[in-house]
């Protein structure tokens, strides 16, 4: 058998390639934070519960309605992002001449809400749910055995993640975006809708949540708490990668869950806190993140 | 610089000795209060307003907001449940345990979290608190998900039993009084009245030869052992200490607490606490879960009630009325 620092090579690749689904989902979820972030300045604590609804909304379609993954991938994100949409337009709007701690506080609220909300209907328990018949089985790639599903999940949020920074930096939307997270009263001022803007950002960043959520669905049980445990985790993430970047959050979201992957390895005791005494490093060598800008 | 903070002084002086008055009232109900509500609701009320009041230190006076602070309370509450039960330390000493262990606890937490302001402050307190609950999960001296379980709460100074609950009920209350005691002590020295420049204007704070750095740090560290009185306190109380206490809820419980009652009030924290703990006695009854009515609360209260209870009191006309002026506005 073929070691590699004196463990099993399939051991190896295998709790990589876990790093690498975890941080395809720390890069989604990070991406969507410093997307609100930018244009907002909220901290969208509400992220994790919206990854939930993602994977629950796609639960409850396929065991209600009978809608399967295909079109819940589509319809989830969509139903979030109205929500959050709709959330922006009502309540967080007001909150926007204010502290941004007061941003991270009403989505700590609408947070705990909607996961008390599932947890009353649902229980605390997770519930299954099936890999999409197109996903299932795996491949063997010699080395090792790879579920075809998690292939797809690394491929598609790498699609994802490349895609948002596409629209971002490249197209007229994006340089609006952008142009409103550097000044947004000059902005506007050019005749360019910048509450809607920030109503799309919203609604854009609850979606990218939402379908993490889809995707996770399959991997991961679908459980009210899902949301909360992972939400903390990008916050660290976020803290590391410095929310000047989208590229640097997409990065970072990788990079740790790659970092988590192996440590599982070598030290699995630490494997739940690694990335915590991570962003505690980069605290003491760089406080702005890694690809911060601010001071 | 002296001028303007003596002014400040002056104005603040009115609330100050209204907000004494209505202690003193508040001392004289509770002196009596046990022979009309239950002792362990009492004393888990009293634990966590002095909960509530430490860490208000930190966001009203010093501008602060760390979510992070279960790790102090249910830390200390491990470090007192486990000096007690494990070494057979006196409670006062146990106290003392729970104490220290939260102010080293916090001094590390705080090394970390200083380095960054405003919402990434909270975020990575957050992170670090969460840190910490892993490692209760997995130490040994914690007993993972079952706790520490049946804590003795021994004899206060070696004669008074607390295993009865008057003399235990009259021990937390005497703890609190000295807590709240040293709260008031600290924002009303002129430490505190730099904590307080620090948060209206750090950049000027600076400017004018403050160490913030260090000052923010002495005041995580005060609020984080002022946090572990509490959380040492509720140790004996109950006689247990599990992982609900350093859990992130937990931290997100005392937010709300303060949020409720009036951030940078003195007594706001103590009014958040006691409506939060009936709710949540209120509600153990029934199937209908917590979080729902405190993610409901947390939002109407960031939405159209940012002074909290006692702070829009203040700035009512009857509140000016009676002399009490709550100048900042947040």
């Amino acid at each position: 058998m073929t070691m590699i620092f004196g463990i099993p090579l399939q051991a190896f690749l295998g709790q990589l390639l876990i790093g690498l689904i975890n941080g395809s989902f720390y890069a989604l979820l990070s991406l969507g934070l410093a997307i609100i972030f930018g244009l907002l300045r909220v901290i969208n604590f509400a992220h994790g519960a919206q990854y939930m609804l993602g994977a629950f909304m796609a639960w409850l379609l396929l065991a209600h309605l009978g809608v399967g993954y295909w079109p819940a991938l589509i319809l989830a994100p969509l139903a979030v992002g109205l929500v959050g949409a709709a959330i922006e337009r009502t309540m967080l709007r007001r909150l926007y001449t204010l502290d941004p701690l007061y941003g991270l506080l009403f989505t700590f609220g609408l947070a705990l809400t909607v996961e008390g909300t599932f947890r009353y209907f649902y229980g605390a328990s997770g519930q299954p749910y099936a890999t999409p018949a197109l996903l299932a089985g795996g491949t063997n790639l010699g080395f090792m055995f790879l579920p075809v599903y998690r292939g797809w999940v690394i491929v598609f949020s790498l699609i994802v993640c490349l895609g948002t920074w596409l629209i971002i930096e490249k197209t007229k939307l994006g340089s609006y975006l952008r142009a409103a997270t550097e000044n947004p009263v000059l902005v506007q001022s050019f005749g360019i809708n910048v509450p809607f803007l920030l109503t799309l950002t919203y609604g854009l960043g609850a979606a990218l949540a939402a379908l993490a959520g889809v995707l996770a669905a399959p991997i991961y049980q679908v459980s009210p708490l899902m949301g909360s445990n992972i939400i903390i985790v990008v916050f660290a993430v976020v803290v590391v990668g410095g929310m000047g970047s989208i590229m640097g959050a997409i990065v970072t979201g990788y990079l740790l869950g790659i970092a988590e992957g192996l440590t599982k390895v070598f030290y699995p005791e630490a494997s739940n806190i690694v990335i915590f005494v991570i962003m505690a490093i980069v605290l003491l060598i760089r406080p702005a993140g890694l690809f911060g800008r601010d001071a | 610089m002296t001028l303007t903070l003596e002014l400040e002084k002056q104005k603040e002086r009115s609330p100050v000795i209204a907000q004494t008055v209505f202690l003193g009232l508040g001392l004289a109900f509770f002196l009596f209060a046990p022979l009309f509500f239950y002792p362990i609701f009492l004393m888990k009320l009293l634990c966590f307003a002095l909960f509530a009041c430490a860490f208000n230190l930190l966001i009203g006076y010093t501008g602060l907001l760390s979510f992070g602070h279960a790790a102090f309370f249910g830390g200390a509450a491990y470090f007192t449940a486990h000096a007690v039960k494990e070494w057979g330390v006196p409670p006062e000493l146990g106290i003392l345990v729970g104490v220290l262990g939260a102010a080293l606890l916090g001094a590390v937490i705080g090394f970390f979290a200083i380095r960054r302001q405003g919402i990434y402050f909270a975020m990575i307190t957050l992170a670090l608190a969460q840190m910490f609950y892993f490692f209760c999960l997995q130490a040994e001296f914690t007993h993972g998900e079952d706790g520490i379980q049946s804590v003795p709460r021994g004899h206060l100074l070696g004669f008074i039993d607390l295993s009865q609950s008057t003399n235990m009920y009259y021990f937390v209350l005497a703890v609190f009084v000295f807590g709240i005691g040293v709260i008031w002590r600290i924002i009303n020295s002129p430490f505190g009245m730099i904590l307080k420049s620090i948060r209206e204007n750090e950049t000027r704070a600076i400017s004018l030869g403050y160490s913030v750095r260090s000052y923010k740090l002495a005041a995580f560290v005060m609020s984080a052992a002022l946090t572990g009185l509490a959380g040492g306190l509720k140790a004996l109380v109950f006689q247990f200490a599990t992982l609900t206490d350093v859990s992130w809820q937990m931290s997100g419980e005392v937010i709300l607490m303060t949020l409720l009652g009036g951030i940078g009030t003195l007594i706001g924290p103590l009014f958040g606490a006691g409506l939060v703990v009936t709710l949540q006695n209120y509600l153990a009854t029934s199937e209908f879960p917590v979080t729902i009515i405190t993610g409901i609360v947390f939002m109407i209260c960031v939405l159209v009630f940012r002074r909290g209870i006692v702070g829009e009191f203040f700035n009512s006309r009857l509140g000016r009325k009676l002399g009490f002026e709550h100048r900042h506005s947040h």
